[in-house]
């Protein structure tokens, strides 16, 4: 049974274009079905949550929207349809992704991981970086894999943040696992990040998301349950337990 | 004292032979994830490729014969890693028992097409003068295509090293080495780091196949197979992935074979280098150089 996406008519967010178009989306993983023609729409400005429980597939439907997977249906960046792509060209288009894991190159140092995220013919962010992310400078010529998870994931952040391009970032789960003082950073850095780029985050850690996002997606077993305002979301004990399957706070 | 530096540099040659085609093999594990078998093949199309423009050349200079020749066999090698890449690999990255075959096959059938058109015999190969000469080092009577296989082989690691450190490929490939999809996902076309990797290394092997030539001053058919089965004991010991680890496992594995091979019956040699493998093995699953180039 296919539960109907509630909408909620938002007047802010409404008014702004539709950036990131998703169709009729679906991902196998080997046998198994994981994401079920998946539609959504993310609003150009601000940050846009993806939500729902461990497993519903929200790792597969940002790896399916890049082309990482093999998908069938429709993506839409700015109108520019992305599933004719392959997988770099679609993140040339102006995405930056910061997977769930992190997958910095840990053999690398530092500096190395950012120039490789360097793309020809786009202005680079450096200085924009370093601002947010000091210790990244002060760093430079250490082995990311010899780095904390915390100043890992300001490498993530960083590839992704970079080129000056960018006009989408997907962000995976960018708090898990850190302390919270380094929630806070990460935080932070990704309201920065929001002035200048939309950003489309999968996130658990509801407060996380209540604080950054205006708009929310939630998916549950590969299939889009609820698209709308996520302080509707949050605010609502009964969605939240029913969306997520648990209580706000 | 002479017969200990023969040994020495004698096994350094076959070591930095050894080395020529355990690299590619090991950069083209470490970032593409294939086993290829058909690595043996570059070296001996490479090899009949310079013996055949060697022999149709003008003129008398065996110098230049053998200078065209070697870039002839470089360039074949090149061109063969290529094609197999683009047309036998590519369309089975997601099928890694199909690339096992399709490598499989095509070293077969390359010694099968070689034995047909060269036959089998072993064919001489004219070296000038200089590289069937000696040089004395500490008594010892080297012979100077052993010293140029070494000065060759530590060149091609010098250049592969400052490839893969100074330059934004080497770069790529580095990081792929450890995370392929998220090079991928930084917005760089792998693919064409696999070609390029898959050419580099069909390049040193071509190398190799020409130099093995000069080493030996004759080539046959089953040349490239045979060194190829040592090549990948010392990317296994060197670790997969690793240059570095496949220069010092090169090494190693030249030394232990020459010197057991000379001091024990006939065999030792060979049978020693498994040997190594296990130890290194269980004393360091990841090889000596870990998965780092």
């Amino acid at each position: 049974m296919t539960e109907r996406p509630i909408e909620t008519a938002d007047p802010a967010t409404a008014e702004r274009p539709v950036l990131l178009e998703v169709r009729d989306l679906s991902v196998s993983l080997g046998d198994s079905a994981i994401v079920h023609g998946v539609s959504l729409d993310v609003r150009a400005g601000g940050i846009t949550a993806l939500l729902g429980r461990n497993g519903a597939g929200k790792t597969t439907l940002l790896r399916g929207m890049l082309g990482l997977v093999a998908r069938t249906g429709s993506v839409r960046l700015a109108g520019e349809e992305l599933t004719t792509l392959r997988a770099h060209d679609v993140i040339r288009r102006g995405i930056g992704y910061v997977p769930e894991n992190r997958d910095v190159f840990g053999s690398l140092t530092v500096a190395e991981n950012l120039r490789l995220a360097e793309r020809r013919g786009t202005a680079l962010r450096y200085d924009a970086v370093y601002e947010l992310f000091p210790e990244l400078r002060e760093r430079s010529a250490q082995r990311a894999g010899t780095l904390s998870g915390g100043q890992q994931q300001m490498v993530a952040l960083a590839r992704a943040l970079l080129n000056a391009e960018n006009r989408l970032m997907l962000v995976d789960e960018p708090t898990k696992g850190l302390s919270p003082l380094m929630v806070k950073r990460v935080t932070d850095a990704l309201a920065a990040a929001s002035r200048e780029t939309t950003i489309l985050l999968v996130e658990q850690n509801l407060s996380v998301a209540n604080r950054l996002a205006e708009d929310a997606i939630v998916i549950d077993q590969g299939r889009v349950t609820f698209t709308g305002n996520v302080k509707d979301l949050t605010g609502d004990r009964e969605l939240a337990r029913r969306y997520l399957g648990i209580a706000s706070h | 004292m002479s017969t200990f530096v023969l040994l020495l540099v004698t096994g350094l040659g076959l070591g930095a032979l050894y080395f020529l085609i355990a690299a590619g093999l090991s950069l083209i594990w470490g970032l593409m994830r294939v086993l290829n078998f058909a690595h043996g093949a570059f070296v001996t199309v490479a090899a009949y490729v310079a013996w055949s423009v060697g022999h149709a050349l003008p003129g008398d200079s065996l110098w230049l014969h053998w200078l065209v020749s070697l870039v002839a066999g470089v360039v074949a090698g090149g061109v063969f890693a290529a094609l197999t890449e683009i047309v036998l690999i590519r369309p089975l990255y997601a099928r890694p028992i199909g690339q096992v075959l399709v490598t499989v096959g095509l070293a077969l059938a390359t010694v099968a097409v070689v034995q047909g058109a060269y036959g089998t015999d072993p064919l001489t190969v004219p070296l000038p003068d200089a590289l069937t000469k000696t040089t004395s080092i500490l008594g010892a009577l080297i012979p100077n295509s052993r010293l140029l296989v070494i000065g060759a082989a530590a060149a091609v690691l010098v250049a592969l090293l400052f490839f893969l450190r100074r330059t934004r490929y080497g770069l790529i490939v580095r990081a792929g080495v450890d995370n392929r999809e998220m090079v991928t996902a930084l917005g760089i076309d792998v693919q064409t780091a696999f070609t390029l990797v898959f050419v580099i290394g069909g390049m040193a092997a071509g190398l190799a196949g020409v130099l093995a030539s000069t080493y030996d001053g004759s080539l046959d058919p089953g040349r490239g197979t045979s060194m190829l089965i040592f090549a990948f004991i010392v990317v296994v010991i060197g670790g997969l992935g690793s240059v570095t680890g496949s220069a010092v496992s090169a090494v190693l594995v030249g030394e232990v074979q020459q010197f057991l091979n000379f001091y024990g019956a006939s065999g030792t040699g060979d049978f020693a280098v498994v040997l190594l493998l296990a130890g290194v093995l269980l004393v360091r699953p990841g090889g000596l150089g870990g998965a780092a180039p």
